[in-house]
């Protein structure tokens, strides 16, 4: 694993993923309309097209805090490999559930620990496969740039606080310590807005209706520096790390393209972009 | 089946929220839906196609709006602070007006269907009788409209009743203030609590089919008396 | 009858539509039946509509002095003292027979009082309705609850569009006696829109032509249906129609003996009436032939002494309209223009006019 060498495979790719094969199949369509009534007629007799000479592909389904980070890894990853990946963002919760009904994913990143944990004893994960592949940094943010979030919320400037919901969210749970550190949780009770996740979290304070708010530092992180609005980075000793776990799905035991990916994540490269991001990384197998 | 206290609460709010929009979306869709089937006018065209936009936008791109245009630096915010209101999101205040927009479409088009059929023949016959417009519409349009007017408010109730995704965007799932049924189910089934989520469900479910079976079982019955439906 | 000035109906209207203009000035008496006749796109029911305000047309609209609608007036519908009837049954579904009446007395411009009421209820013949509602109601029976209905809310003008076409022929028989009644009982104005000749010479006193949203021609029915000259195409039932009393009865030959042209009588054939009593006779320009003596030796038992008027072409080329008067009372004949130039008519001649038949209504 790890080897950068194009893995050529047959696939079949209709069966395995009808809607990325759909868009290939336009694609090609548009490119070469004389092979069209081809294609059609295969396609309306119901026939799956076997295509020779595609890389092996999975489909990787990832928490949303992580969906920055994960297009520029997948970009890299897709460059240095020459195999495909396709990124399904969603809450984690819905996406455990869609696992369980048999959702075609290859693999599973999730914002936490307990999901994946659930899925390797439930026997739907590879066991020995999970990891964590990257640590949740809190900050809490205010959209405006001319003041300071941790002043507000130390000086009891605001009508709203926003976090994520802490029995859905991590980062909620994690919000939630972090108050109870400060000796907060009893004056920002009744002014506690919840978003069922971190996106929605965010939303609510860069609208300004919540005037600060706990959200993943990746959210408002580029490039090492913070995007927009002012952010607060919570010290790591006021709270649990988030740790955020990934495993190969059962499915996707034989499929190189998933292997290979999970390995990328423990790589040097990935580091330098988790880093860019605002998480810590935590590259070793627990 | 087990209800707990913040699944009861959800339900209290809910079936609070779902009636006070239902009163107020009558009385607000009432005249437009007259104006939508009366007016000659050729914004009837704009003013129908803003009313059903709900009908067609995902609730989460209206909700979207509505978080940012009832937000401190939206109209709508800009407008209810300088009332001293403060604004709208994550209040109980805002998720009725979110839902009386939400739901604007399925109050007026039944209304304004059963005015259409209606037609402006009983407003005229009422008129040359010596009835006033106001008159006239207790007296004539309303018993004769009967039915759409049912149907209306049944759809409004129900469909406030089953509204989420805007919720989810403004409500901030604030117990007692914003955390209807729907948002409870959701929390339910992103924690994994299938059972909870079940009994919720379940009861919605009945509850849907329910009012839903009562609503075509009284327009069966109206056919069969020879009542105007829509 | 005599028109007291201060009610007669002004109605001077312009509409213009992108394929129709309606251009109307109208003097109506204050009573009696004005009928609008025409063929159907002529503009009448427009006309109507609005003279109730139902339509908004540049228009100078008044009853007697009240002033309903001008260039700075405009009494909207519901204020305006009149009531009316439209071509199908209008009855409110949701309310019984008598729901529907009592909507109008709740709302009548002045009081009505029950022997009022059970007097028009009984005019139409409508008792045994008035529980049920309107959808067990025959399309006759709801016509009359509706005239009942407008009859109860006191207007001070009635306006009746086509309230039989809808119905078929034995409806409209089942309802042209009460129509007749109301005529002769009320001295309620009304006008009363067909495209029906019949009606028109059993109903209407006054008459008002429309074509193509104009008015061709209005004045009393006597006169105006015996102008050769008057603008519709009535074909075979071009005739006059004439108000008359019965003058002498013949028991023997079951004759009756009808008053025209003050003087003057023709017989036909009796059907159970007395001395004295009004009938409308309709007399067509068929039936109705010009000689120059009063010739005896004839089937033809009516001749009356009459003078030419005016003579017309008619709608064919062989075929002329001569309009005479017996004493006060004007005829139509019709005949070929060979007989025109034979007899050589014209206008001031004194002829002979032979009444073959003529017809009550």
């Amino acid at each position: 694993m790890g080897k950068k060498e194009t893995l050529i495979k047959k696939v079949s790719v209709a069966v395995r993923h009808p809607l990325s094969a759909g868009k290939r199949l336009t694609k090609r369509l548009l490119k070469k309309p004389g092979r069209a009534a081809v294609v059609l007629f295969s396609l309306c007799t119901g026939l799956s097209l076997s295509h020779a000479g595609i890389a092996a592909e999975a489909l990787v389904a990832v928490a949303s805090n992580f969906t920055a980070p994960a297009k520029d890894l997948a970009a890299m990853f897709e460059k240095d490999t020459g195999h495909k990946i396709t990124l399904s963002f969603g809450s984690s919760g819905k996406m455990l559930a869609q696992i369980v009904n048999g959702a075609p994913y290859d693999v599973f990143m999730s914002a936490d620990q307990a999901k994946p944990e659930k899925l390797e004893h439930d026997g739907l994960a590879v066991k020995g496969t999970r990891f964590t592949y990257a640590l949740g940094t809190l900050a809490l943010w205010t959209a405006d740039s001319g003041s300071s979030a941790e002043a507000i919320l130390r000086n009891d400037q605001y009508q709203h606080i926003a976090i994520a919901n802490p029995r859905l969210a991590p980062y909620g749970v994690a919000a939630e310590q972090v108050l109870e550190h400060l000796d907060l949780t009893g004056s920002s009770q009744p002014r506690r807005v919840m978003g069922e996740n971190i996106t929605q979290t965010w939303q609510f304070i860069a609208s300004g209706n919540a005037e600060i708010g706990f959200v993943a530092l990746s959210q408002v992180m580029k490039d090492g520096s913070i995007t927009s609005g002012n952010a607060w980075i919570i010290p790591p000793e006021y709270y649990q790390p988030v740790k955020q776990d990934a495993v190969l799905l059962k499915r996707a035991v034989q499929n190189d393209a998933a292997t290979a990916w999970l390995a990328y994540l423990q790589s040097e490269n990935a580091a330098v972009i988790l880093q860019r991001y605002g998480y810590g990384n935590f590259p070793v197998t627990p | 089946m087990h209800l707990s206290d913040s699944d009861l609460s959800a339900i209290w709010l809910t079936l609070k929220l779902a009636t006070l929009v239902t009163l107020i979306l009558l009385v607000v869709a009432t005249p437009i839906a007259l104006w939508l089937s009366r007016s000659q006018s050729r914004f009837t065209g704009v003013v129908s196609a803003v009313v059903a936009l709900p009908l067609v936008l995902p609730p989460s791109v209206l909700g979207f709006y509505l978080l940012i245009a009832m937000g401190p630096n939206g109209p709508l915010g800009q407008f209810t602070q300088s009332l001293g209101l403060g604004t709208l999101p994550f209040t109980f205040t805002g998720l009725v007006v979110a839902s009386v927009i939400y739901s604007l479409p399925f109050v007026v088009q039944p209304i304004q269907n059963a005015l259409t059929a209606l037609g402006k023949r009983p407003g005229e016959v009422a008129a040359t009788l010596g009835a006033g417009p106001i008159d006239s519409f207790f007296h004539v349009t309303l018993p004769l409209a009967k039915p759409g007017f049912l149907t209306a408010a049944v759809l409004g109730f129900t469909h406030t009743v089953g509204e989420f995704g805007v919720v989810l965007m403004i409500g901030g799932n604030i117990p007692d203030q914003t955390r209807v049924i729907s948002v409870q189910i959701y929390d339910h089934v992103e924690a994994l609590n299938y059972g909870q989520a079940h009994t919720l469900s379940g009861l919605m479910v009945a509850f849907a089919f329910i009012v839903l079976l009562a609503l075509y079982g009284l327009r069966r019955r109206n056919k069969q008396g020879g009542g105007s439906w829509l | 009858m005599a028109v007291n000035s201060a009610d007669r109906i002004r109605a001077r209207v312009l509409l213009q539509r992108s394929d129709f203009t309606l251009n109307a000035d109208l003097h109506l008496p204050g009573t009696g039946f004005s009928v609008l006749f025409g063929h159907s796109g002529s503009g009448k029911t427009t006309l109507l509509r609005c003279i109730a305000g139902l339509e908004k047309a540049a228009a100078e609209i008044a009853l007697g002095d009240e002033v309903w609608q001008s260039d700075t007036v405009f009494i909207p519908v519901h204020q305006r003292p009149l009531a009316y009837v439209f071509q199908e049954a209008s009855l409110f579904d949701h309310l019984s027979a008598q729901g529907n009446l009592d909507f109008a007395v709740k709302r009548a411009r002045q009081p009505v009082s029950q022997s009022e009421k059970s007097a028009i209820i009984e005019l139409l013949g409508i008792g045994h309705t008035l529980q049920r509602y309107p959808a067990n109601l025959s399309g006759g029976e709801r016509q009359r609850v509706a005239i009942a209905r407008a009859l109860l809310s006191k207007p001070r003008l009635l306006l009746m569009d086509e309230p039989l076409a809808a119905l078929d022929e034995q409806r409209k028989q089942e309802i042209l006696p009460y129509l007749e009644s109301l005529r002769s009982e009320f001295s309620l104005p009304v006008i009363y829109v067909t495209h029906s000749v019949n009606e028109v010479a059993r109903l209407a006193d006054h008459l008002i032509a429309m074509e193509n949203g104009n008015v061709m021609a209005q004045g009393s029915l006597e006169e105006t249906l015996a102008d050769p000259d008057f603008p519709l195409q009535l074909g075979e039932e071009a005739g006059v129609v004439l108000d008359t009393y019965v003058t002498a009865l013949d028991p023997q030959w079951h004759l009756a003996q009808f008053e025209v042209g003050n003087g003057f009588g023709i017989w036909i054939r009796d059907s159970g009436h007395r001395k004295g009593d009004m009938a409308r006779l309709r007399i067509l320009a068929r039936d109705v032939s010009l000689a120059v003596s009063p010739q005896s030796e004839t089937s033809i038992q009516n001749a009356l002494p009459c003078t030419v008027e005016a003579i017309t072409s008619d709608n064919h080329d062989a075929l002329a309209l001569v309009k005479v008067r017996v004493g006060d009372a004007p005829l139509l004949s019709r005949m070929t223009r060979r007989s025109v130039a034979s007899l050589q008519l014209e206008p001031g001649k004194v002829m002979w006019a032979q009444v073959k038949s003529a017809g009550l209504v």
